[in-house]
């Protein structure tokens, strides 16, 4: 009964009740809704960086990471290769590559370049080039003069598919080596700067080209989902002399990325404080409206017997269904722009320099996660009830002889 | 048995700047069972002395005792209680709830007792059909006229069995049939069910329904009669 006399007193005034539902629809909404294109926002920097090459951990010579250069190669791939067997969970893939700057030109054109040594079948699985190819062929086993070229360093070259072009780069010895390439495949990539800055050989034949023998200049490693990338990590420095190599998680190896998933949640908060700021005023004053036009029915109830603390109770009660009404269809409707979001994302081509800047996604697909979720209708419900307690408390101490009195 | 004692009570209300006295040195007991009106023209101090033997209000000074309980000696929710056990409540202007039906305002004073839904339900359509309400039972007040609404007051204010029935003017905003209906409803409750009736008015048919009159003038007690 209290429920219901509740409810029937939260539509006494029906454009009011409207007023302040509406507002904490929009409120959910917005919150749970950025929420998740903040998530997604991280979810597609991290998906970017993880498969740009980058994996879930990789391995290197000790220094090369401050200084990425043919004298920082690792050369016994193979015994970091049986370390990686005896440790990594079995559907682990991992790729073995060579990396290093290099010097692309043609007869137009020349620019600085990150030349990747590649073995085509496992780099496949590991990173996004597997896929990415958008004309011409993928890199065979045995392709001695094939390269993969990314389409905006293409453009940037004025050349074309079967075209060839001159890689130069310092080899072991110290000096210049040089070697012509014939481009089998145009890639693309979610960012232009990476179609910029890789360009794909076999590893055979950047090693011949280097001059490396068997070396190589990373390991890059995926991991199964819900690994512990901690303990992982923690194993293959046991396994691995740690006076030669190291081993890095993807959030040491994208510094950018990792700081942003740090104040990802502090944004949130920002975020949904701001929301609740605006929602809350208007529903301190429409509950003290409310309050204020009832006094004397109050005063009645007190008269009747009814303790403070039930007034109290009565005026939280209408709050709740207030909010509770607002969170349920808010919560629709954020589900609801979230689901048809997830299909189509939202286009930030048109502003792919800003965000590729930032390491973002041109495209952005939400991303749920449930404590958002939580957070976001938590928040509402017990700071609006907190909000609400203001005209409660006012309700609940009206003296009966005045409220009566009160016209 | 005397259900109100009052001794040298004193009221005054401070107006701006102007003090007025609503009550000065009031004395006098009812006896259980009475059927009383508090009498005397506009600012006398009928309504104040109602409000504070249903410990609405406190008084300045001096003791009101209603069925043994001191009310100077009570906080705010034991005379919340007082008034849910004991005190029924008959306002001039019905003081129903608007988004409740005839037989949900009844319920209202058994629901703050806990009693269970079913007796709730049944005690409040057998207390409108005394009051002659039968079939209005899902009537909201809006949809009532004035004399059954205040037939709807009395109803809720004898439900629960108090001991005691204060009504402030009951009869001012009916015409003088259908006052007198409600008196005799009043009167009758009374005799069969010796509830308590006190009630403040300035109407002389209401005076004469009283067994006892209590006159007031300029908040002093003037006259005190049984009829």
């Amino acid at each position: 009964m209290y429920l219901q006399l509740a409810w029937r007193n939260i539509w006494r005034n029906t454009r009011r009740t409207t007023v302040i539902l509406v507002a904490v629809i929009i409120g959910i909404w917005s919150m749970i809704l950025l929420g998740a294109l903040m998530r997604g926002i991280a979810a597609g920097m991290i998906k970017n960086g993880i498969s740009t090459l980058t994996g879930h951990l990789q391995i290197h010579h000790i220094g090369y990471r401050d200084d990425p250069a043919i004298e920082t190669s690792m050369a016994n791939p193979q015994m970091i290769e049986n370390a990686l067997t005896l440790v990594l969970p079995i559907e682990s893939m991992w790729a073995t590559r060579v990396r290093v700057n290099a010097v692309a030109s043609n007869a137009r054109h020349s620019s600085g370049v990150t030349l990747v040594g590649i073995d085509p079948l496992s780099e496949a699985r590991v990173s996004f080039i597997g896929k990415a190819i958008s004309k011409g062929r993928y890199l065979e086993q045995s392709d001695p003069n094939g390269i993969l070229v990314g389409a905006a360093l293409l453009d940037k070259f004025e050349t074309k598919l079967g075209r060839k072009l001159v890689l130069m780069s310092q080899n072991t010895s110290g000096e210049i080596a040089s070697r012509a390439f014939h481009i089998v495949g145009i890639f693309n990539a979610e960012m232009q700067a990476t179609e910029k800055q890789f360009v794909f050989v076999t590893r055979p034949a950047s090693q011949q080209m280097l001059n490396l023998g068997h070396g190589i200049s990373e390991i890059s490693v995926i991991l199964p989902e819900k690994t512990d990338i901690s303990a992982i990590i923690s194993a293959l420095k046991d396994a691995l002399p740690q006076d030669q190599y190291e081993v890095h998680s993807w959030r040491e190896l994208l510094p950018f990325q990792t700081a942003y998933l740090r104040i990802l949640d502090g944004f949130i908060w920002i975020w949904y404080l701001v929301v609740f700021v605006a929602m809350g005023f208007g529903i301190v004053n429409t509950t003290l409206m409310a309050v204020f036009e009832r006094m004397r029915e109050f005063g009645l109830l007190k008269a009747l017997g009814m303790n403070p603390w039930w007034i109290l109770r009565a005026v939280l009660t209408e709050s709740f269904l207030l909010l509770f009404s607002g969170m349920i269809i808010g919560n629709i409707l954020a589900f609801l722009s979230i689901y048809l979001l997830s299909g189509i994302g939202i286009d930030l081509s048109a502003m792919a320099a800003g965000a590729e800047y930032a390491g973002m996604s041109r495209i952005i697909y939400p991303a749920i996660e449930f404590k958002d979720i939580m957070m976001a209708n938590s928040i509402v419900m017990l700071l609006g009830l907190l909000v609400s307690a203001y005209p409660a408390t006012k309700a609940a101490r009206f003296m009966p002889v005045k409220a009566l009195a009160h016209t | 048995m005397n259900i109100v004692e009052c001794t040298d009570v004193n009221k005054t209300y401070q107006q701006g700047q102007v003090q007025i006295v609503a009550l000065k040195d009031v004395s006098f007991c009812i006896e259980t069972g009475a059927f009383v009106a508090l009498a005397g023209p506009s600012g006398s101090g009928k309504t104040t002395l109602l409000n504070l033997i249903g410990g609405l209000d406190s008084a300045d000074s001096g003791d009101i005792t209603v069925d043994g309980n001191p009310f100077g000696q009570m906080s705010q929710s034991q005379l919340a209680k007082l008034r849910l056990y004991m005190v029924g409540f008959v306002f001039q202007a019905y003081n129903l709830i608007p988004v409740r039906s005839a037989a949900e305002n009844v319920e209202f004073v058994m629901l703050l007792q806990r009693i269970p839904v079913s007796e709730r339900k049944q005690r409040a359509r057998a207390i409108l059909d005394e009051v002659g309400l039968g079939g209005k039972y899902d009537r909201r007040p809006a949809q009532l006229s004035g004399g059954q609404q205040q037939r709807v007051a009395v109803a809720r204010a004898i439900v629960s069995n108090p001991s005691i029935v204060l009504a402030d003017e009951p009869t001012a905003n009916l015409d003088s049939k259908t006052g007198k209906g409600l008196l005799e409803i009043m009167k009758k409750m009374n005799l069969e069910k010796q509830i308590t009736f006190i009630f403040s008015t300035h109407d002389k048919m209401v005076m004469d329904y009283a067994r006892r009159l209590i006159l007031l003038q300029d908040g002093r007690l003037a006259d005190d009669r049984v009829k």
